[in-house]
């Protein structure tokens, strides 16, 4: 009688969680196929390595965009990972002390800005004196990429056994070269990890953009300039009345959704083969 | 018969727990000294005080003096005593992200010695001495973490040794490995003593019979008896040591 009684249970939990699965999963699925089909429509050679046309004429591509979001990223990889990672070390290297709480405090504090307000803060830092640029695009982006890297190099650090620490130490090596040739070293993989899904989640990003970055029809020619960048030119695009740009956004879209999904793939087989 | 360590009136602490109480000890050099004892009796806290890692720990003191050479340690630079004292863990540890190359030569490099025709000798002989050499010669490039748990301790030993020291301490060194590969670290010891003083805790009985020329028993924090192995298993002065070595104790 229990015996039945449990095995119901047992059952009704399975379905449930399968049920729970499928009602999750399909609209993850028909959106991923929805961009797919979209998608692969306008992937011509064209499409990436050319500028885009004037609404109406057909052809053109993204190449700026894509020209865009690299120097978008790149940058953005320059201003953040230096900061975290000293930021870092300090937080798993040293003794505890007040001050490293309120850094913590402060990191998590920023972790859950919403990302229009960083494109407010370098809007009001950078684009009202020095107009709109890379730069101020990539400096939003830092402001949500860093307390991201912060919080995943800690935990690098911190997964470091203190006897690998210890036997650096042992070795008649000073705490700052055992900390930046042994620990670093150690912890990297997961650095690593940490540093590629933070770009995977910034990457995506348009509010911090929209008046950062601003965009641009053609190629940007130095970091000064105003840049085009993925997102923004699918937010773009997207909501413009001509079919074909529509067309467009869908493969932009899809360029995007491979660049996250394969340095989601990478991070984990890294992971997994240490 | 030189006196490399002279420990006088050795107390340590964690926080308000006294671990070590007034010890006091001297340590021959070129031979080996096993300390012995109970689990936490403070075998590690002593040896680490040796090499002043003991107070990196959170709330860690140590007073009194343990002169290396005549100079009392704690008047030096820390990084300047564990130089002349390598220390070899009871977990081997050997550096998960490097190579068995790197391993070996890491000590070298951080401490500024560039010369890539030296860390190469130095690597080579190394492993040579830690009994390694023939075992890896052929892969030296590959991850020191594939190496067996017997390997991985002889490349632990290899990278104590690549930095030059005098002191070699060992924490339990086979108390983590098969008995065959424990045996291979027993004979390895016994032929570094020709160049090295050396120290090993253990709480193997017959380990420290078979290993050492001095013995260091220690129990709740205190040094009970100290004196050349034959003595201190044939003639303890102590009944504690006596009860310990027959293994009715501890
Ligand atoms: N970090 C620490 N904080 C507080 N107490 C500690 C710490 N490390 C060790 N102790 C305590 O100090 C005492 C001595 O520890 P120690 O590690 O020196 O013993 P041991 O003789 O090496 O033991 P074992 O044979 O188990 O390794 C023990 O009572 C232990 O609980
Ligand atoms: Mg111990």
């Amino acid at each position: 009688m229990e015996m039945a009684a449990r095995k119901m249970k047992n059952h009704a939990l399975t379905i449930y969680s399968i049920t729970s699965l499928i009602i999750i999963t399909i609209p993850l699925l028909h959106i991923i196929a929805t961009t797919i089909i979209n998608g692969v429509q306008s992937f011509t050679l064209e499409f990436f390595t050319s500028l885009p046309r004037p609404p109406g004429e057909e052809g053109g591509g993204i190449a700026n965009a894509i020209q865009g979001t690299a120097i978008l990223i790149s940058l953005t990889m320059l201003f953040s990972i230096p900061p975290s990672l000293l930021t870092a070390i300090f937080l798993s290297e040293f003794p505890d002390s007040r001050f490293k709480n309120l850094i913590r405090l402060f990191n998590d504090t920023f972790m859950g800005t919403p990302s229009i307000v960083a494109g407010v803060f370098a809007y009001t830092l950078f684009v009202t004196k020095f107009g709109f640029s890379a730069i101020a695009g990539a400096f939003a982006l830092s402001v949500l990429a860093i307390p991201m890297m912060v919080k995943t190099m800690e935990e690098a650090f911190k997964l470091v056994p203190i006897d690998i620490r210890e036997a650096g130490l042992s070795l008649g090596i000073r705490h700052w070269k055992v900390v930046t040739g042994i620990v670093l070293r150690s912890a990297m993989p997961a650095i690593a990890s940490g540093i590629l899904l933070a770009l995977a989640r910034i990457s995506g990003e348009t509010a911090p953009l929209l008046f950062t970055a601003f965009g641009n029809p053609d190629f940007a020619g130095s970091v000064t300039e105003p840049v085009s960048a993925l997102p923004l030119m699918i937010y773009v695009y997207a909501t413009s009345p001509y079919p074909d740009w529509n067309r467009k956004a869908w493969s932009a879209s899809l360029i995007l959704m491979i660049a996250v999904l394969a340095i989601n793939l990478i991070t984990k087989y890294r992971l997994r083969r240490r | 018969m030189k006196d490399k360590i002279v420990v006088k009136n050795l107390n340590a602490w964690y926080g308000d727990l006294q671990v070590l109480k007034n010890i006091n000890l001297t340590i021959i050099e070129n031979k080996i000294t096993a300390i012995l004892g109970p689990s936490g009796c403070g075998k590690s806290t002593f040896i680490r005080c040796l090499n002043r890692l003991h107070e990196l720990r959170h709330k860690a003191r140590a007073e009194g003096e343990i002169l290396l050479d005549g100079v009392n340690v704690f008047n030096m630079d820390p990084v300047e005593v564990r130089k002349k004292i390598g220390m070899v863990f009871q977990h081997p540890n050997p550096f998960p992200t490097m190579n068995i190359y790197d391993n070996v030569a890491i000590g070298l490099r951080l401490n500024g010695v560039k010369n890539k025709e030296a860390i190469d000798r130095a690597v080579e002989e190394s492993l040579k001495v830690a009994a390694l050499w023939d075992e890896v010669r052929e892969k030296l490039n590959s991850s020191g973490t594939r190496l067996s748990g017997g390997q991985k301790q002889r490349l632990c030993i290899a990278r104590a040794i690549a930095t030059k020291p005098e002191i070699l301490i060992f924490d339990e060194p086979t108390s983590a490995l098969d008995p065959i590969s424990a045996m291979k670290i027993e004979d390895l010891l016994i032929d570094l003593k020709e160049r090295y003083t050396v120290i090993i805790v253990t709480h193997n009985i017959q380990q420290a019979r078979r290993l050492s020329d001095y013995i260091a028993f220690f129990w709740m924090g205190e040094l009970i008896e100290y004196g050349p192995n034959e003595k201190i298993f044939k003639n303890p002065k102590e009944e504690i040591t006596r009860e310990y070595l027959k293994g009715r104790v501890g």
